[in-house]
């Protein structure tokens, strides 16, 4: 036989010969987003590094900002304390991740659903939320410490100061690592422990030397990923009181100065270095370790069973990160139903005039909520299919950078992202005199461009199971351009939209770093920024809690619904290659 | 003239294709070089060659998704190449199928049509003619995913078929099937389209699946057409050292004509002597060639001066049921030499002396 004619397969397509040119549609589509992006995203965020640079009144470039802000204790103490917060949140985070990502990985275990539900329990709740009732259990005068109080004569500051953030964002954060870490162990090549073992490797040494190393960038990922998010978080310092934090102080510096006052720019500019600063490093730490696409199998380790004793210690470890976990809920649950609930390890009586109040004046919360979040929902999926779609399917040139724009959003932190708009939209004014960035659908446009790296990754994601020569076969058949997409394309994605959609809608919902500089007035305000006004005053707790659950139940209903429609959809394409 | 089973729902034509001087790049990598083809109206007619030949692009630029930069590619005398896919008519069943997921069998056959703006009734009249043809009249309202993958083939080329295209091209048609079921649908393959009397092309990377199915191959490589013949001509008379080895076996021999008693011997570079027929034609650089099956084997060494005989040494045996193929070393050139197995006799055994012995009648002078 000729070598030739065995080989089997047919070639891979290396991208079509001689693609037609862009047509004026896919033009006029990526300008548009162009424009979109620039006006929402880049402008406001090119408006706070400029003022940062530059002198207030004459406009001059200078670093004097910078300079004054090194030179300010306060500030300075601010940005170690950021620091400070967000290594021990990853710490903490690591320390509940690590054990449950081991114990599923590696051990043939029951309760590694529990694990599966610790690993989105904390996400459903927002960490500003979980904070209030957290410091009724943990706090000074919490439920703990008056026990520990009465028995033993001592108390733990779980909640002081600093101690509270770490505290509350490790137990919120945590499954970020768990996620990219179980991930990471699970795509191991099963066939790569089992050659150590045949070469006579095992036990720590296996761990050590194979199962570690490539499991470490899926550690970095996540941990990279929680050490932003705290860095940048706003609200969760300032309900607990915390203002020496970088965020707080911008926060405050543009609430109580002024949007003029250049300290503010500043802190936003510092904080979308270290967030980049923190991608970048991650990024280049795991750039030459990252052997994710080299593998082939999958599979993940050999799992064995445990011990007796090695059982008791897993649920003893499950056990304690649950009550954490739980901890928030139930705390959240039993303040919203309580009259009174100080100085003493529980409610004294309960009632359900939280709610009552909740439903009855503070409604405009919950429909202004359900309205915005929606339509950045909305938005963000529309823009994000048409960015994967000029990306993946034309030859647009600089498509690329669309995607490159959009992504960068994570970087830039809500509060800043406020501030950019307050700045460059403050001016503008409507006809009737009133300031654009006054406008409730400031706060939508917010919203959406904070969720949108996320909702285009889900586009992107669902236009990529799409098989070229399904879309070719319309074409085929006689369906233009736009007809294939509408026939085709966007029914296949359905799915794939549904659930990009829901989680940008369960995000934006509950979303209060941006919310927090753009509400203007108490009408307009969505139910993150009414609950953060009612725990301001103690009268106003059970209220407040009482939004928080219907906050955390909209969030959690969301997540169910987004995982059916992604199972669904998943289902409805089974058998299909 | 189409087949009773179509009615006069769908009518076809048999046109015939015409591709005029096509050249095709992607970035600086030349894949189509000045092709030319001509398909005859009715002809089932196979692209063959390796992976990255230019088969797949030549196919796809007929369909349109690929753009050719120069040439004309002509169905029924009518220049398609400046039309965009969904205005050429020209029917493709790809190699995955392409099955729309999200829509049931009817629907998918269904689309075309939709697209076309047939009345309603005309399209539920082929939909269900089209089925038929392809016997699945029953399935039209399963998903495609509930169907096996030689159903999901014939529900591909229903779709195809219902919009009456000009011509039918089909890439990789077998590619999915298990080897089977490969051997039952290359024949039914080649009975529709008998029925269908469409002009066909079929793009295939497996020599068997070609010489099986189609009138007439163009084998492919580097982006040219090598030779353009039916299975049998190809076989018998490749035009270069190519087609010898992609159809096929072939002992290739390196060597020189020099004249010898009045006549002319090919001397290979191993030391085999071959008289030459005074009328046969040898192209300067050209190699001999032959078949495994053309040359024969016994045991001992060959006579110091016999013409077509050469000693060796057999280096392996390979079993292929009816024949058995000896790999042997002799004079510095590694032959293949089929033998027939019978129950019975010995065969001979790697290590053996042996004399292979050519048939000069069937040895062909290509050069690459």
């Amino acid at each position: 036989m000729n070598a030739m004619t065995r080989r089997s397969g047919a070639i891979p397509l290396l991208g079509s010969v001689g693609a037609g040119r862009a047509t004026a549609g896919q033009v006029v589509l990526a300008l548009g987003i162009l424009v979109f992006l620039v006006l929402f995203l880049v402008w406001p965020v090119a408006t706070v590094i400029w003022v940062a640079f530059t002198e207030k009144g004459t406009g001059a470039f200078t670093l004097v900002n910078f300079y004054d802000f090194a030179r300010t204790d306060l500030f300075v103490r601010a940005f170690w304390n950021s620091f400070y917060v967000s290594a021990m949140a990853v710490v903490f985070a690591s320390a509940f991740a690590l054990p449950l990502a081991y114990i599923t990985s590696r051990f043939a275990f029951r309760g590694a659903a529990v694990i599966q539900i610790l690993g989105f329990l904390p996400l459903i709740m927002p960490p500003f939320v979980g904070a209030v009732a957290l410091q009724l259990f943990f706090g000074r005068n919490g439920s703990i410490n008056l026990l520990l109080d009465d028995w033993f004569g001592f108390k733990v500051p779980f909640m002081e100061g600093l101690n509270g953030v770490v505290f509350v964002q490790s137990i919120h954060y945590f499954p970020f690592i768990l996620i990219n870490l179980s991930a990471a162990l699970r795509n191991i090549d099963r066939a790569m422990e089992e050659a150590a073992q045949n070469l006579g490797s095992s036990g720590f040494r296996l761990f050590r030397r194979i199962v570690f190393p490539l499991a470490l960038p899926g550690y970095v990922a996540g941990a990279s990923l929680v050490f932003v998010k705290v860095f940048d978080d706003l609200a969760t310092p300032l309900l607990l009181n915390v203002k020496d934090m970088l965020a707080p102080q911008a926060y405050l510096r543009v609430t109580s100065i002024g949007i003029t006052d250049p300290m503010g720019y500043v802190i936003s500019v510092v904080l979308i270095v270290t967030s980049v600063a923190a991608m970048w490093a991650a990024s280049l730490a795991t750039r030459n370790i990252d052997y994710a696409t080299v593998q082939r199998g999958g599979g993940g380790l050999v799992r064995r069973s445990l011990k007796p004793w090695e059982t008791v210690a897993a649920y003893a470890v499950i056990a304690v990160i649950l009550l954490l976990v739980l901890a928030p809920h139930f705390g959240l649950l039993l303040l919203s139903f309580a009259t009174i609930w100080s100085f003493s390890p529980l409610p004294d009586a309960y009632t359900v005039a939280h709610y009552a109040r909740v439903f009855g004046e503070s409604s405009l919360y919950i429909k202004n909520t359900l309205i915005y979040a929606s339509l950045a929902g909305l938005i963000d999926i529309a823009v994000g299919t048409a960015i994967a779609y000029l990306v993946l399917r034309t030859k647009l040139p600089g498509r690329a950078s669309l995607d490159t724009i959009a992504t960068a959003a994570l970087a830039i932190p809500g509060i800043v992202l406020g501030i950019g708009y307050l700045r460059s939209y403050y001016g503008v004014e409507l006809w009737d005199g009133t300031p654009l960035a006054s406008l409730w659908i400031v706060i939508v446009l917010a919203l959406a461009i904070r969720r949108l790296p996320y909702a285009l990754r889900a586009c992107h994601a669902a236009l990529q199971q799409i098989s070229v020569s399904l879309e070719e076969a319309a074409e085929n058949l006689g369906a233009t351009k736009m007809r294939t997409v509408r026939r085709v394309v966007i029914p296949l994605m359905t799915g794939g939209l549904a659930a990009g959609f829901v989680t940008s809608f369960a995000t934006a919902a509950v979303e209060l770093s941006a919310t927090l500089m753009l509400v203007q007035s108490n009408a307009d305000a969505p139910l993150a920024y009414g609950l953060y006004v009612f725990m301001q005053s103690p009268a106003g707790r059970g209220a407040g809690a009482a939004l928080g659950v219907i906050a955390v139940v909209i969030v959690a209903a969301s997540t169910v619904l987004s995982q059916l429609l992604v199972e669904r959809d998943r289902r409805s394409k089974a058998g299909h290659s | 003239m189409a087949d009773p089973a179509l009615a006069n729902d769908i009518q076809l034509k048999a046109v015939d294709l015409r591709i005029d001087d096509v050249s095709a790049s992607y970035g600086d990598h030349r894949v189509l070089n000045h092709i030319d083809l001509d398909v005859r109206p009715g002809e089932f007619f196979a692209l063959l060659g390796p992976s990255g030949c230019g088969k797949t692009t030549l196919l796809r630029t007929i369909a349109g998704f690929a753009q050719a930069e120069a040439g004309r590619i002509l169905v029924g005398g009518n220049d398609l190449s400046k039309l965009p896919p969904w205005k050429r008519d020209v029917g493709m069943v790809f190699q995955s199928y392409a099955l729309w997921p999200h829509l049931t069998v009817a629907r998918n056959v269904a689309f075309g049509l939709e697209e076309r703006r047939l009345p309603r009734a005309d399209i539920a009249r082929r939909v269900a003619t089209a089925l038929d043809f392809v016997g699945l009249g029953q399935l039209g309202e399963r998903r495609p995913s509930e169907l096996s993958g030689g159903q999901q083939q014939r529900v591909a080329l229903a779709r195809t078929i219902a919009i009456e295209p000009k011509i039918l091209l089909l890439d990789e048609p077998l590619s999915n099937l298990d080897a089977k079921l490969r051997i039952q649908v290359r024949r039914e393959l080649r009975s529709l389209q008998q029925r269908l009397g469409l002009t066909t092309i079929l793009v295939t990377h497996d020599q068997e699946e070609a010489n099986t199915i189609c009138d007439r191959v163009a084998v492919m490589s580097a982006g040219e057409v090598q030779q353009v013949g039916t299975p049998a001509e190809l076989y018998e008379t490749p035009a270069n050292l190519f087609v010898a080895q992609f159809l096929g076996t072939a002992n290739v021999l390196e060597g020189r004509v020099v004249s010898a008693g009045g006549g002319r011997v090919f001397e290979s570079s191993g030391g085999l002597r071959l008289s030459v027929a005074p009328e046969t034609q040898i192209p300067d650089g050209a190699r001999m060639v032959f078949r495994p099956q053309d040359a024969s084997v016994v045991t001992g060494d060959a006579p110091a001066d016999g013409s077509g005989l050469v000693s060796g040494r057999i280096v392996y045996r390979e079993f292929l049921g009816s024949t058995l193929r000896y790999g042997i070393q002799a004079g510095g050139a590694d032959l293949y030499v089929d033998a027939p197995f019978k129950t019975g006799v010995r065969p001979l055994a790697p290590g053996d002396q042996v004399t292979v012995s050519i048939a000069a009648n069937s040895v062909k002078w290509l050069s690459a």
